[in-house]
């Protein structure tokens, strides 16, 4: 907003400024709304990473996606039954 | 082999019947071989925009059902002769037409015509479907609203769940005078959130408006600025580059006092 703006007596965010961010909101939560074929595919995926790195409980685990007024997160809970440190270094060997 | 190009926005009343009026027209000045389908059975305008309404005899349900031949349900335009208009049904039940129904139709105006160009109804149901069913591209109209920009972003993702993938942006009905003040997205705010490739910008203009009256679309209008931007989106669907046309709007009073007193307009 320039001085000339200014003088005539405009105050606070432009309008567009408002729209945009109103868009991101809502743009952000419709977009959240996979289908649960997606989420499914998505746990699969997440399961798979971490059984590399330890033990889980498969049945007790649970991924859901959570909208909050001005926010989507991602919240997972997943149980672990064992760390498997073996499996670190037979990672990092195999890397090498 | 042509190529089949649906126009649709997901929102109703941002401009989808007006573009696919102008490019298709745009397109058959250029020499191209054009055909229009309306498919919005129940709603058609389509027709009355190209002022094509009093020589319906036969419909895109009429032609599907097989009650006519295709080339019968084929209007010819009064300007151009390598123009025509396939109109929608305006009596009979939405569901007359089934989207493995419209593939095969594409399928065969392809064959004959350079552009397949299809105006697709608002909304996310069995008309949507239909008007995706054979396209090959698509392009999705949206104005600076807030409204229209989500109901976009909606369409993009159903459009790339129906395998159209990359399809392109127009930005209807911009008033270059309020994003200079602040109070209208611009387009780069609307690239950026929708994260498509823009195809043109159509300024908002009166004589839209006095075109449609007539029945005469407004790409034909020298004198038409949105005649111009749809001139110039033609062009780029032909593959041809052509600049964005300068939407600045500085005759107005306001910016010519801004200017006497040496601000930066």
């Amino acid at each position: 907003m320039d001085l000339f703006s200014k003088i005539m007596g405009r105050q606070g965010p432009s309008s567009k400024n408002i729209a945009k961010e109103r868009l991101r909101l809502v743009l952000v939560h419709d977009r959240a709304s996979i289908s649960p074929q997606i989420l499914d595919a998505l746990k699969e995926d997440m399961l798979n990473v971490i059984a590399n790195y330890m033990e889980i409980d498969r049945r007790g685990t649970e991924i859901t996606l959570n909208s909050d007024e001005d926010s989507v997160a991602l919240i997972a809970s997943i149980p672990v039954l064992k760390m498997n440190r073996s499996s670190q270094n037979s990672q990092r060997s195999a890397r090498y | 082999m042509g190529e089949v190009i649906v126009i649709t926005s997901g929102k109703g009343g941002v401009g989808k019947t007006t573009t696919t009026a102008n490019i298709s027209t745009g397109l058959a000045s250029m020499g191209k071989k054009v055909v229009m389908i309306d498919t919005d059975i129940g709603l058609r305008n389509l027709d009355v925009v190209m002022g094509l309404e009093n020589r319906i005899v036969y419909d895109l349900v009429d032609a599907i059902q097989g009650n006519c031949r295709l080339k019968q349900a084929l209007i010819k335009d009064k300007r151009f002769e390598n123009l025509s208009l396939l109109p929608a049904a305006q009596t009979k039940d939405k569901t007359a037409v089934q989207p493995e129904q419209m593939k095969e139709l594409c399928q065969k105006l392809k064959e004959e015509f350079d552009y397949v160009i299809v105006d697709c109804p608002a909304g996310i149901e069995l008309g949507f479907k239909n008007a995706t069913a054979g396209a090959d591209k698509a392009i999705v109209v949206t104005t600076p609203e807030v409204s229209a920009v989500r109901d976009a972003d909606r369409i993009i993702g159903l459009l790339e769940a129906a395998e159209l993938r990359n399809p392109t942006l127009i930005v209807n009905r911009l008033r270059p005078s309020m994003v200079k003040k602040g109070d209208m997205m611009d387009i780069n705010d609307m690239i950026d959130i929708l994260a498509i490739e823009l195809l043109g910008v159509v300024p908002e203009d009166e004589l839209i408006v006095v075109s449609t009256n007539k029945g005469e679309p407004a790409v034909l209008d020298m004198h038409s600025w949105a005649g111009q931007a749809y001139r110039n989106i033609s062009k780029r669907i032909t593959g041809e580059e052509v600049p964005l046309i300068s939407l600045d709007a500085d005759s107005g009073l306001v910016s010519k006092i801004k200017k006497f007193f040496g601000f930066q307009a």
